[in-house]
């Protein structure tokens, strides 16, 4: 069952907008220049903070169709009678938000690097950064939906809750693009695996609490 | 064959308690009939000895269950068909026929009447293939076609084996044991 949700949630990524985070990534990647003003080096320097930036709020985008669309159709119910554990939901729904997610938004990275003016070693840097980023800011994502599934303002609520808790990996993750010395991408690795590993259990315990 | 064995069920919702020292068992070819005023816990019941609510005191045993309660757990944009599918039920097929979806087949579910719906969610617990069939309001929004078949598909389920409760306000044929809720 859960090989079958995840494709569900992939196919369902991918039918419904999963390139508005990314055009979304690339118009606040767009839009730093301007506040910045055209100083190359100045763009440089603080390029890779603003990325990641621009990928943290790229990431509340999906929230909302995460999770609370199957809460209300009795999916999230149907799944749990079917003997699917809560926890196991979580990561599927995870697994299958990262894959249409996390490749996009490293895919997006690389215009909106031109974007900042950053190039070469340290654009690669980037990417290497955000790869290790995404697949914990798919999950924290997932966490927060479940967490936020059923409430009013659901989408304000949301953005409250995960930008706080993605600071440590943003700390790290731009630390770690912008070449930092001492262990910023082990650090980084270290905190989404954390999150990743973590994340599951947030998620399946706000699924059944929020069961009525 | 017992299928369902509940002892001393209690539940609390919203601090008014709905029941308590409720005793349930129910056998193969077993029918129970929910009966009560709106808000007396029979959907709540339901959810309970489907283990979507713990009781505030007692114990639920039962077999594999399926559950068909207000929401309809399909996807909207996939054809019936495949949406019906997902839950990878062996009786698909036979579900279909038995409430006449097999020409909706191809229809995405948020095309779907009402009442085509209430078929459909009927249809996804038929074709579930479990023993116990737990069934909120299942008249609700059929017409008498619909109403016929859901009579059929409950005898036939019994007749084989598997047991029903149901809630309902509408008189459902066959035998039934009642149970009033409220009391």
């Amino acid at each position: 069952m859960t090989g079958r949700l995840v494709l569900r949630e992939v196919r369902r990524g991918l039918s419904g907008a999963a390139w508005l985070p990314m055009a979304f990534f690339l118009i606040v990647a767009a839009i730093v220049p301007f506040a910045i003003g055209p100083d190359a080096a100045l763009l440089g320097k603080i390029g890779g903070g603003a990325l990641w930036i621009a990928a943290l709020t790229a990431a509340l985008l999906p929230i909302e169709r995460l999770v609370e669309p199957d809460r209300a159709d009795g999916m999230l119910d149907q799944l749990a009678l079917g003997g699917t554990s809560e926890e196991a939901i979580a990561g599927a729904k995870m697994a299958g938000h990262w894959l249409t997610f996390g490749p996009l938004l490293l895919v997006a990275a690389v215009p909106g690097s031109v974007l900042v003016g950053i190039d070469g070693t340290a654009l690669g840097r980037l990417l290497v950064a955000l790869a290790i980023g995404t697949p914990a800011l798919a999950a924290l994502a997932v966490a927060v939906a479940a967490l936020t599934a059923g409430l009013p303002r659901a989408g304000a609520m949301a953005g409250l809750l995960l930008l706080p808790l993605a600071v440590p990996l943003l700390i790290f993750g731009a630390a770690a693009s912008g070449g930092a010395p001492g262990g910023a991408l082990q650090l980084e690795a270290a905190v989404a695996l954390l999150t990743v590993a973590g994340a599951p259990f947030v998620a399946g315990a706000a699924i059944r609490a929020a069961r009525t | 064959m017992r299928l369902l064995d509940a002892n001393g069920l209690a539940l609390v919702r919203g601090g008014r308690l709905l029941f308590d020292g409720l005793d349930l068992t129910l056998e193969a070819g077993g029918g129970l009939l929910l009966a009560g005023l709106n808000g007396a816990g029979k959907s709540s019941l339901l959810r309970l000895i489907a283990g979507l609510l713990r009781p505030s005191a007692g114990r639920v045993e039962r077999a594999q269950a399926a559950l068909a309660d207000e929401a309809l757990a399909l996807d909207r944009e996939l054809p019936l068909q495949r949406a019906l599918a997902f839950w990878g039920g062996p009786r698909l097929g036979e579900a279909m026929a038995a409430y006449d979806l097999d020409r909706l087949a191809e229809v995405p579910v948020r095309m779907l009447s009402t009442g085509q719906a209430r078929r459909a969610r009927l249809a996804r617990v038929m074709a579930s293939g479990a023993p116990l069939w737990l069934l909120d309001e299942p008249t609700n929004g059929l017409d008498r076609d619909g109403a016929a078949r859901l009579e059929a598909a409950i005898a036939a389920h019994r007749a084989a084996g598997g047991a029903v409760i149901a809630a309902s306000h509408a008189a459902l044929p066959g035998a039934w044991r009642t149970l009033e809720l409220g009391r």
